[in-house]
């Protein structure tokens, strides 16, 4: 079977754009990815696309061009852009085409996503008493976390300390300045032990991104890293998730902890292998679990692993180097594919600014409600 | 005490005193909270909880919560930040509840929890109750 590579990158900033719909965002990634490598949209024979809260993304063709091309929506809650990815992958990776355009974007309102406990197939009661807030569970989570590992609040300033420093120097990012550790620490606590600084936001922005078989790639004098391993799964039995009224007392493997396992699997490489890793952090104590969940630290170890800044840009492995969600914001539909497009850009060696010197293997890990991951191994 | 529960089905009285309402599975006795209603709960048994657990997690509500689905009496001024966690309760299931402590700073995971009843006023109706657990 061939080899899958993503040949070419496009984002529109993340953040908030009272000019630009999702839509607008999303057709503007188009553009710049195909700018990047000299295609024209009529040699796509396929898209995937994903958008949550900003249309439909087919709503690109009339702007781009009606061609006639295959293109799917796609829906898969947090993992949107992240199972648009896999389509593609899984698109050249049958034979079936050997070009093709992953897409997501989105635009959300400002706050919390607000929740409705019967789309949810919860009783109202569940809403009405102020239990039904995703904050809340990523509070209890890390909480108990905190607890069982000896991880200290400082551990989760520490993370978001980093991101803001990171998101500073990527031209896509949202938060443009650096946050001190006090200022973290100190800020308003939304839910404890989490702080305002401690969390991202809804945001805006569009990712795009060429694919191509091995073969497509060389016949078009085009490079760009191989899909080594790709993944998406979903919660089992046992799985802390949001908006749980009862959890069973048996508790099982998170849904990151069976993706990244998959993912490292069919890529054949290991956690110690990896050079640079973009991972869930829609607060602070996400992306301390998630060191541990996708195998790059024992439970526990992330304590002394931030305290040596070993995340860092500088570090043994620097996470989230374009500052994550945090410093980005979430917009659903294009946070996954943003994460990949920051592996890309470490790979093809163009992260000016925060550039990890030899990266290799890239490593991202999307996650979000309900209970969904998805990971991607990328190979310079 | 107010007079009525935020809804039917989820605290009965016993004589022992309020018990959560949960739902055995008849097929394998899993145990959920709360018990399911309507086609899915043909599927289940109702059996009252235990009203003593250990405390499994919990964090503190700051903001009000935004309505709906929110249904609180207060508004963002008289709104008094309140602490909800997740309750062991051995041999049977975790359910997740208001706190009802004095001091936020004595709750520690593993701690004697036990289920008590808490006033909940709420914008439609000012006599209603719901569940909480607090310190054994």
């Amino acid at each position: 079977m061939t080899d899958v590579h993503i040949v070419g990158a496009g984002i529109h900033a993340f953040g908030r754009h009272d000019e630009s719909s999702g839509l607008d965002q999303g057709v503007f990634a188009l553009r710049q990815a195909l700018d990047d490598v000299g295609l024209d949209w009529d040699q796509m024979q396929f898209g995937f696309g994903g958008s949550s809260a900003a249309g439909n993304a087919d709503a690109v063709m009339p702007r781009m061009g009606l061609t006639g091309m295959q293109f799917i929506n796609v829906a898969n809650g947090c993992a949107t852009g992240g199972s648009a990815l896999l389509s593609g992958y899984w698109a050249i990776k049958s034979g079936e085409f050997d070009l093709g355009v992953v897409v997501g974007f989105d635009k959300h309102p400002r706050g919390a996503f607000n929740a409705e406990p019967s789309e949810w197939g919860l009783p109202e009661w569940y809403g009405q008493t102020g239990l039904m807030l995703t904050t809340q569970f990523f509070a209890n989570k890390i909480n108990r976390y905190m607890g069982l590992h000896g991880i200290t609040p400082t551990a989760l300033g520490r993370v978001a300390e980093k991101a803001y420093e990171n998101g500073a120097k990527a031209d896509h990012s949202w938060r443009k300045q650096p946050v001190d550790l006090d200022t973290i620490m100190g800020s308003q606590m939304v839910s404890d032990p989490l702080t305002k600084y401690m969390f991202c936001s809804p945001a805006e922005g569009g990712v795009a991104l060429i694919l191509a078989s091995d073969r497509k790639m060389r016949e078009l004098g085009l490079a760009g890293p191989k899909v080594k391993g790709a993944a998406v799964r979903t919660r089992v039995a046992g799985s802390f998730e949001v908006f749980a009224p009862s959890l069973e007392i048996e508790r099982g493997p998170s849904p990151t902890q069976i993706a990244s396992k998959a993912a490292y699997e069919m890529a054949g490489v290991a956690p110690g292998d990896i050079d640079v890793a973009q991972i869930q952090d829609t607060e602070s104590g996400a992306e301390i679990m998630h060191m541990a969940e996708n195998g790059f630290c024992k439970d526990g170890e992330q304590e002394q692993l931030l305290a040596d800044g070993a995340t860092r840009l500088d570090g043994t492995l620097p996470i989230n180097t374009d500052g994550g969600c945090l410093a980005c914001g979430e917009p659903i539909g294009a946070s996954g594919l943003r994460q990949v497009y920051e592996n890309v850009q470490q790979l093809r060696g163009r992260a000016d600014g925060r550039q990890v010197e030899g990266a290799r293997l890239g490593y991202s890990q999307v996650y979000g409600a309900p209970g969904i991951s998805g990971v991607v191994v990328l190979e310079a | 005490m107010p007079q009525r529960p935020i809804a039917e089905d989820l605290i009965r009285q016993t004589a022992a005193g309020p018990r959560l309402l949960g739902g055995r599975r008849c097929s394998d006795g899993k145990v959920v909270f709360p018990l399911p209603q309507g086609a899915e709960g043909a599927q289940y048994e109702a059996m009252e909880l235990a009203d003593e657990g250990t405390l499994w997690s919990f964090t503190v509500q700051r903001f009000r919560p935004k309505s709906p689905p929110y249904a609180g009496a207060d508004t963002d001024q008289s709104f008094k930040p309140f602490a909800l966690g997740y309750v062991e309760l051995a041999g049977q299931v975790i359910v997740e509840s208001r706190l009802k402590v004095e001091d936020f700073a004595d709750l520690k995971v593993g701690m004697p929890m036990r289920m008590t009843q808490v006033a909940f006023p709420t914008v439609s109706d000012p006599d209603t109750f719901t569940y909480a657990f607090e310190p054994a």
